[in-house]
């Protein structure tokens, strides 16, 4: 019990080190170009977060986790390009001859009501689509496929629809968010720190979630879903629930994202963005909340980091990372990093028993 | 009536190119249940094939010799056989161990496919031409207005060619026997003494080659490039789901039904003056096949099995 | 989480910080004096990688043989060369790392309008300084951006013009469904519409589409005398092969490209496009003395079977118009550059003649050519003006008061002589 306690309090301890050392000190070492980089990643991680629950705990590979960050960042791209903008339209509509404000920008001249639909509408899709699929049993590779119709069919979409959102080139007029001037030092700072406390808050929410009563039914619904039904449970209020969940830090995500790059286009709805999502979560560590945040950092500063040297080997390196993990380290990172831990701490700590295997880790292994 | 042939002749060629492209994948995914997000890479390799005979080999042997058309179809028989091959080894160094983790699948073929992609580009970045036999260069009017490309018929004749042959192999030969058998059954089948891994192996290299020789159809269309397979992925795997996997038929079916149905929604939506009426009609039809799938999970052609 | 993981939790989270931290300060990088950094920024992975790559090695050129020539101010120039990997966040990612870690005094790059439109804002807020190279849609005037290629009157306007001169009046207009062909061919409508004319057809085809069928059976029912295209590369393949295939030529069916140049030839075969019609500014085949030069340099340094086109050469000449403002400036300073160009008067003997930056507008003066494509993939000027103002707003031409412009684009001190014939429409000031 003691020891149980200690490091519940370690665990917290380490939290609140990281939080300060994210908070506090990187924002003073780091210059605005990198500040913002970071504060980006940690949108992906935030997205991550969402993936993690239905995949790494729920067993169902969403492909569609881009089509609701892009849903999410679209809507407050929206917002932003009118802020941008006053009372005048904006500017790409002048391009095809559009003269009246198109009736559904008209509300997001609200960024309470933005940011509510960010999340809102990714989260009604989701349900909507899981509802239907789970409800005719789509499950396993078929929700992967229909879920990856979806999003290329959205951004079809959004492509095809230059009048009313730019097509291609996406939304790219912003200049401020609520005021202030998205290039000054405080701004990126601040929209920097609100990224990390959000991913701070998720990630804790979402470790009491899957600690809870709730948690252990969706990784019952991964393992067996037929048992969980016969127990009684609906499982296709659960799966759509945490799918609707999932949708909605996606979407969060993309609030976050827009203002720290300043553009969204459908390229971001594309089914590669997609599945590069799948990737930080595979390399950190499906089914570990931590594992899929360290993963999206990771990928991502690599990426910026090896394109940077050499545009072509950042392909490969990306695929070489796909077949290795999924053929070498199927846990991840903090996956392996455990099973690690276990062979060597005996070596000096002969009363430590390695703990059996964890559902969660016997089914990364086996899924 | 006019533009309802021209429409009919339409829906028939893009229906016979989807086809070609979904026959390998309802092989791998259809028949074993591999997610292989290579599947449009494989196409890219066989298209790169044909691109070597035309371009390297054919002129070796006099200046028309591409203009010929003999090596092309050579090309043809040659994707086949290199691109299957090629499914071999990835079987064997990749899906092999994967086996069980459909999911897993996915992953690995999809970082495969940003492989593939990239070997293609440190070939040539460049987009590349193909030179197309002279004997498919011309057309059929059959009324002013109505125009039958000689390409596009080889095309679909080459779609009904592959499908005969499918069928023979899968319902004429002892090697497509124990292929159904593991399909339906792969426990029992394994009991039989049906070598399962090795049917596995040639299934899924029937699979590639047969994405090799829709590569080499998709030279007479358009041009070649490391891109080239990637329009491919999503509506291939929409074509064998809404078929119903492992169904031959139902790829059939589904290939041609989707073919059919694209344009006739491109033209209405273009006549009732629709903004960007291509990639609406895309939409329509995507939105169909999910919409469908709800009554029908299983697809077009349910199949039965015991697994 | 499972409870084997949570006694190394805090560790582990220490642990990727650190990992973290150590990756983010690698980035950096340090400044030298005596240099002067020049930002490189296009795609050189994914889709448009394929067109970018050769102006990307233009530039590189033009600032080898800068360097080579004793640099600029007698400063060596260090390229400093990024890929916006065809993805438009990316551009402005890295347009946001040359200025502000690198401290770039220029960028060379972009390709599409997605591309420039995503890095437009950046160099706006940053206070930095593009270079852009290719012809686009025009209706845009970026004081932190130098258009070295065409805007729509000095390619597209004078295009339809020549064609109408030569007696077409059933104009199909096909083009990819993004901001480039959608813009242009409204203004081509307008166009049209002043000489009472209305398209017979006009299509656009998804992005990156390959599949012509519709359209073929499109163009047989509309009967036009000329196709205008706007398609972007990689479809204008399969259009063409299809369009062979339903037995149309280029003499019983003239189509006049304006995203095809000597590259897209080469990379498509000719066989199917010969003796099809262009609009550029620049030909491979441009006899000055200069582009014997640039032609022969390029091909030894790039190789023998290499050709030279349009975007490349707007992208070589950029780099040496940005040279002689720095040199005007007498420093590398953005502000002081930005303004020494504004001034105007900053030119250069380009390959395809004397290239002027017109200083209010910020777009280049130049001449426009119709082209003819030859057998050897090479391009024949069959047509071509004197250097053309470029007029960005298309202000001179009153047909274009249908376009929505920014209010008071017209009236300022960029407006040309004709401006005062031309009124803007009340819905053209209201509306913006």
């Amino acid at each position: 019990m003691t020891a149980h306690r200690l490091t519940q309090g370690s665990r917290w301890i380490g939290f609140i080190v990281v939080a300060v050392v994210l908070i506090v000190v990187l924002p003073d070492v780091l210059s605005d170009f990198q500040t913002q980089l970071l504060g980006r990643f940690f949108t992906y991680a935030l997205v991550a977060l969402g993936l993690d629950l239905i995949w790494g705990y729920t067993g169902m590979l969403s492909l569609g986790q881009g089509l609701f960050f892009g849903l999410g960042a679209y809507c407050f791209g929206m917002y932003l390009n009118l802020e941008a903008v006053g009372t005048k339209l904006p500017d790409f509509m002048g391009l095809y001859g559009v003269k009246q404000l198109p009736f559904f920008w008209e509300p997001f001249y609200s960024p309470v009501f933005a940011i509510l639909m960010a999340m809102l509408i990714p989260a009604l899709l989701a349900t909507i689509l899981g509802f239907m699929l789970f409800r005719s049993r789509i499950q396993g590779v078929y929700f992967s496929i229909i879920t990856q119709a979806l999003t290329s069919i959205m951004a079809l979409l959004l492509v095809g629809q230059q009048k009313l959102i730019n097509g291609t080139n996406g939304i790219t007029q912003m200049t401020t968010i609520f005021g202030a001037p998205l290039s000054d030092h405080q701004t990126i700072v601040n929209l920097y720190i609100a990224t990390v406390v959000v991913l701070g808050g998720l990630y804790v929410g979402c470790r009491f979630l899957v600690n809870s009563r709730f948690g252990r039914l969706l990784i019952a619904v991964r393992d067996d879903e037929n048992r969980v039904r016969f127990m009684g449970y609906n499982t296709v209020v659960i799966k759509t629930a945490v799918f609707a969940l999932s949708a909605a830090i996606a979407g969060l995500g993309g609030v976050l994202f827009v203002p720290q790059i300043g553009i969204i286009s459908p390229n971001q709805l594309s089914i590669a963005a997609s599945i590069e999502m799948v990737v930080w979560v595979a390399v950190g560590g499906r089914g570990t909340l931590i594992g899929a945040i360290i993963g999206a950092i990771l990928v991502n500063l690599g990426k910026s980091t090896i394109s940077t040297l050499n545009a072509d080997i950042w392909q490969l390196i990306m695929g070489v990372l796909f077949i290795g993990v999924v053929l070498l380290f199927p846990k991840g990172i903090i996956g392996s990093l455990g099973d690690g831990w276990n062979r060597i701490k005996p070596l000096w700590d002969k009363s430590y028993v390695p703990q059996p295997k964890t559902e969660t880790q016997v089914e990364a292994e086996a899924s | 009536m006019q533009i309802w042939v021209s429409q009919l002749f339409s829906g028939l060629s893009i229906g016979s190119i989807l086809l070609l492209a979904s026959l390998g994948l309802a092989f791998s995914f259809g028949l074993m249940g591999v997610i292989n997000m290579a599947h449009g890479e494989f196409i890219m390799a066989g298209a790169y094939v044909t691109y070597l005979f035309q371009t390297l080999i054919a002129p070796n042997f006099g200046p028309d010799a591409a203009k010929g058309g003999v090596f092309f179809v050579l090309s043809i028989v040659a994707a086949f056989i290199i691109v299957g091959a090629l499914g071999l080894l990835i079987e064997w160094t990749i899906i092999r161990r994967l086996y069980g983790r459909p999911l897993d699948t996915l992953l690995a073929t999809w970082g495969l496919s940003l492989i593939l992609q990239q070997l293609a580009r440190s070939y040539n970045p460049q987009n590349l031409p193909v030179v197309a036999p002279a004997w498919l260069s011309g057309r059929i009017t059959a009324a002013p207005g109505v125009v039958f490309p000689y390409s596009r018929l080889f095309i679909i004749g080459l779609a009904i060619l592959c499908v005969i042959g499918v069928y023979i192999y899968l319902y004429r030969t002892s090697n497509g026997r124990r292929t159904r058998a593991v399909m339906q059954n792969r426990e029992m089948a394994a009991a039989l003494g049906v070598a399962t891994r090795r049917v596995d192996a040639y299934t899924f290299a029937l699979g590639a080659g047969l994405a090799g020789i829709a590569g080499s159809a998709l030279t007479l269309i358009g041009q070649i490039g490391p891109q080239l397979g990637t329009g491919y992925i999503v509506s291939t795997f929409l074509v064998v789901v809404l078929g119903g996997v492992g169904s031959l038929p139902g790829t059939i079916l589904a290939s041609l039904l989707i073919g059919i149905l694209t344009p006739i929604f491109e033209v209405s939506l273009s006549l009732a003056k629709f903004d960007s009426a291509a990639s609406l009609a895309q939409v329509i039809v995507l939105l169909l096949i999910i919409a469908f799938l709800q009554f029908r999970p299983k697809g077009l052609i349910a199949l039965r099995s015991r697994n | 989480m499972s409870r084997i993981t949570v006694p190394v939790m805090g560790k582990r989270l220490l642990c990727a910080l650190f990992i973290l931290v150590l990756g983010v300060s690698v980035l950096p990088a340090a400044a030298q004096d005596n240099t002067i950094k020049v930002g490189i920024l296009h795609s050189l992975s994914g889709t448009m990688s394929i067109s970018e790559t050769a102006v990307k090695n233009a530039e590189m050129m033009a600032i080898d043989e800068i360097n080579a020539a004793g640099g600029v101010l007698g400063k060596q120039l260090v390229p400093v060369v990024e890929d916006g990997a065809s993805d438009w966040p990316t551009f402005a990612e890295k347009a946001r790392k040359l200025i502000q870690e690198d401290k770039v005094s220029v960028i060379f790059g972009c390709w599409t309008s997605a591309s420039r439109k995503a890095v437009l804002p950046v160099v706006e807020q940053l206070d930095g300084l593009l270079f852009y190279p290719v012809q686009y849609e025009g209706l845009e005037e970026s004081p932190n951006i130098v258009y070295t290629g065409a805007t729509t009157n000095q390619q597209i306007v004078p295009a339809v013009q020549w064609l109408l001169d030569q007696g077409k009046t059933k104009f199909f207009l096909l083009g990819s469904d993004y901001v480039f062909p959608r813009t242009a061919n409204t203004i081509i409508a307008a166009q049209l519409a002043a000489s009472g004319l209305t398209p017979v057809g006009t299509e656009y085809v998804p992005l990156g589409g390959t599949d012509f069928t519709s359209i073929m059976t499109e163009i047989q029912s509309a009967q036009p005398d000329v196709i205008f295209n706007t398609l972007n590369g990689d479809s204008n393949v399969a259009f063409f092969k299809q369009f062979t295939d339903a037995g149309y030529t280029a003499d019983t069916l003239p189509v006049l490209s304006v995203s095809i140049a000597e590259q897209e030839v080469k990379a498509m075969g000719v066989e199917n496009i010969t003796g099809q019609l262009t609009s550029w500014n620049y030909y491979q085949t441009i006899d000055t003395p200069e582009n014997a030069k640039f032609v022969a340099d390029y091909k030894a340094k790039y190789g023998a079977d290499e050709v030279t086109d349009d975007p490349m050469e707007a992208g070589y000449f950029g780099v040496y118009l940005w040279k002689e403002a720095v040199e005007k400036a007498g420093t590398d300073d953005i502000d002081t550059v930005r303004a020494t160009i504004h001034a105007g008067g900053i030119s250069y003997a380009a390959p395809e003649g004397t290239v002027s930056i017109d200083g209010p507008t910020q777009h280049t003066v130049k001449a426009v050519r119709i082209g003819k494509i030859r057998e050897d993939g090479l391009i024949d000027t069959i047509f071509s003006t004197d250097p053309v103002v470029p007029d960005p707003y298309l202000c001179a031409d009153s047909w274009a008061d249908v376009l929505t412009r920014p209010a008071g684009v017209c009236g300022g001190a960029g407006a040309t002589a004709e401006a005062t014939d031309m009124m803007m429409t009340p819905e053209a000031t209201a509306g913006s």
